[in-house]
């Protein structure tokens, strides 16, 4: 095989795994927030993408489509939050899971009944000639997934460490009576990072739709795989799941060029098995975090 | 005073005997023209079996609005033979299980005549031993060859849509004319992929085609760049994709960012224009067969089954506001073949069975069926045109 072969492989798993990247984003900052896995977030990565296909269908501009259905997704995961969430009295983490996969089933009948059954599609942000570089095509819209990946990832680090805001979000994850006893208001610290993580999955939604098309079940997968990437990568660690993810899908496009596409799926997925045996924790997780 | 007759007189106890006798026969008159009524009012019952929702409601949606127009039509017009038609839908979500839930429900609850559908391969295949055992003829509208075969095994089935081993001919004769000898294949690993990979695979020495590529993905992968990758390198002459959505739009994509220009041919599965406006300019020139639905004005007026396609397409496309897919095509044929059986036969299953069996000459929106007792589907390779997409819209490339 070509280097420009080998090159153009590593390109499309990039373009996948800065896909999955975005995903796992989302599942760590609910995970840090409250120790729950979110599992309708795939859900909020599909709504972003149609609610964009939506208002685009109309003739809105793309930037507003984007900014409307990030806003629209991210009031959604508040509400959500305050209906589903909030109002348990003695939250169990189980069945907050519980809750999180009934909502992922609302949210997925919702979007079936208010856009139908079909792939709907977006327009590529800057067109679709691709980028050709060392004899291997790029396509521009993977500039844009990694770059929003890129954005979000440096945002949520720089909040995390250096606000007082992201710094309760995190005592909130390590113990949540001890911050409360320090005066943080935990359940509104839980509301703002249902509201971030909806928003930040539609904002993945959008990007992505020009290149993976988007349709109502399209969720499910996202959300499996980005949390594959979340869990590799260390839950909690929302560096580490930019890094997993953006691995998974690079071992998913070379063992589909290299080995075989019949076993593409098989790879990426032993691969994470064998690391989560060695390191149950993730590549770059602590144990110690929680 | 004791047996004295209650009525004074004998006289009297025989005019209310009489008046009693007229009376019970009048009821009696009355009772039969009302049951007479009834039973020439008496619904046939037909069922229907889509995958309305789930992976494949992009089948089963436009197979029910199909059914439910004709059945609106048919009752409209007074019924088969002064029968209404009643239909029961049921949705199997394209899994299997809850088919053969459907099935059994419609077999021994509803006792209906006959039942159309499944929508897929796979759901159709899990419910043959079903209607096979309980004797009720079904029509599927699912394309794999193995829902008709071994005829001696499928004595109650049948299907509508076109054979994918006549698909798969359709192409490599375009393919030979155009001297085209090495190609690559990739396909989806659902059912409908699986199955026309190994027809590809099967006919392709006997045109003189050699598959120097055999690439898969699955149902629900976004990117097929690593997999065309391999392709751009084996030197194929041409690509074969045969898959279910969205691939069919992706990959198309996915070899114009590769900056591939050998010929894409698709699959009957293309046969809907969503597909070629989500892959946009991608989609120019792809090749694939297809039935004559889509291209339904273009045919030439004295062709034999311009009529029902346009009569079809028009009335579909007014009614739903949506472009008419070939799909919903399979259950119009579909069901009307049990129309007119129900309107020959009556209500017999048996006698249903026998009457599809021998139809021929039937001008349906899938092409010319010519049924008989080894042959369940009916269609030649000649139900199948090449199309091609210019402009964003389906054009008639070769017929």
């Amino acid at each position: 095989m070509s280097a420009s072969a080998l090159l153009q492989l590593l390109f499309s798993g990039v373009t996948v795994g800065s896909i999955y990247a975005l995903t796992a984003l989302g599942f760590n900052l609910i995970y840090n927030a409250t120790g729950i896995i979110n599992f309708a977030q795939g859900e909020f990565v599909m709504l972003g993408g149609m609610t964009a296909a939506w208002l685009a269908g109309m003739g809105l501009p793309l930037w507003f489509s984007f900014v409307v259905s990030v806003a629209l997704v991210a009031a959604l995961g508040a509400s959500f939050e305050r209906l589903c969430i909030h109002p348990l009295r003695s939250p169990q983490i189980l069945s907050l899971i519980m809750i999180t996969i009934a909502g992922s089933i609302l949210f997925r009948g919702a979007a079936m009944f208010l856009w139908g059954k079909q792939t709907v599609y977006l327009k590529a942000f800057s067109g679709e000639r691709p980028i050709r570089f060392l004899g291997a095509a790029l396509h521009p819209q993977t500039l844009w997934v990694l770059g929003t990946a890129l954005v979000i990832t440096i945002c949520l680090h720089l909040f995390l460490r250096y606000t007082l805001l992201g710094k309760a979000m995190r005592a909130c994850a390590s113990n949540r009576t001890a911050a409360r006893l320090t005066g943080i208001p935990v359940d509104r610290i839980v509301l703002l990072s249902f509201t971030l993580s909806a928003g930040i999955g539609a904002a993945g939604g959008v990007v992505v739709t020009p290149i993976t098309l988007m349709d109502y079940q399209q969720g499910t997968l996202l959300g499996l795989k980005g949390f594959s990437a979340a869990v590799l990568g260390g839950l909690g660690n929302p560096n580490g799941a930019v890094a997993a993810g953006l691995m998974i899908g690079a071992l998913e496009s070379l063992s589909a060029g290299l080995i075989s596409s019949h076993y593409k799926d098989a790879v990426a997925l032993v691969a994470l098995l064998a690391v989560l045996c060695f390191r149950p924790e993730g590549i770059w997780g602590t144990t110690t975090q929680r | 005073m004791k047996g004295r007759p209650r009525f004074g007189g004998a006289a009297r106890g025989k005019e209310v005997k009489d008046m009693f006798r007229k009376g019970l026969m009048l009821l009696l008159t009355v009772c039969l023209a009302v049951s007479g009524a009834y039973a020439k009012k008496k619904p046939y019952k037909v069922g229907a079996v889509f995958a309305i929702t789930g992976p494949a409601s992009w089948l089963g949606e436009p197979e029910r609005n199909t059914v439910q127009m004709i059945a609106e039509q048919v009752n409209r017009e007074g019924g088969i033979n002064g029968h209404p038609l009643e239909l029961i839908i049921e949705d199997t979500a394209g899994d299997e299980t809850r088919t053969v839930n459907a099935v059994n429900k419609l077999i021994n609850k509803d006792k209906v005549l006959a039942i159309v559908g499944p929508s897929r391969s796979g759901t159709t295949l899990a419910v043959v031993p079903i209607v096979e055992r309980a004797k009720v003829p079904l029509i599927s509208c699912a394309a794999a060859e193995a829902i008709v075969s071994p005829p001696e095994k499928r004595k109650w089935v049948f299907k509508t849509p076109q054979k994918d081993s006549d698909a798969v001919i359709r192409i490599y004769e375009h393919m030979k004319k155009h001297g085209i000898t090495k190609i690559a294949i990739i396909t989806g690993t659902t059912g409908f992929g699986a199955q026309g990979r190994k027809q590809l695979k099967k006919y392709a020495p006997k045109f003189g085609i050699e598959i120097v590529a055999d690439e898969t993905y699955g149902p629900r992968d976004t990117d097929m760049t690593p997999q065309l990758t391999r392709i751009k390198a084996s030197g194929a002459q041409a690509v074969v994709n045969w898959s279910i959505v969205p691939a069919q739009s992706i990959v198309p994509k996915n070899m114009r960012q590769l900056g591939m220009t050998i010929p894409l041919y698709q699959s009957h599965g293309f046969g809907n224009i969503k597909y070629v406006k989500a892959a946009g300019e991608a989609a120019e020139g792809i090749i694939f067969p297809c039935g004559r639905l889509l291209i339904a004005e273009q045919l030439p007026d004295d062709h034999p089954q311009k009529k029902v396609l346009v009569e079809y397409k028009r009335a579909y496309e007014k009614k739903f506001k949506e472009p008419v897919s070939t799909f919903g095509g399979h259950a119009y044929d579909a069901l009307w073949l049990v129309i007119n059986a129900l309107k020959e036969v009556g209500p017999d299953r048996a006698k249903i069975r026998d009457y599809i069996e021998h139809v021929k000459g039937f001008v349906g929106t899938g092409g010319i069926f010519n049924f008989s007792p080894e042959d369940h589907n009916g269609l030649t390779k000649d139900a199948f045109a090449i199309l091609t997409v210019k402009n964003g819209k389906f054009a008639l490339l070769e017929d």
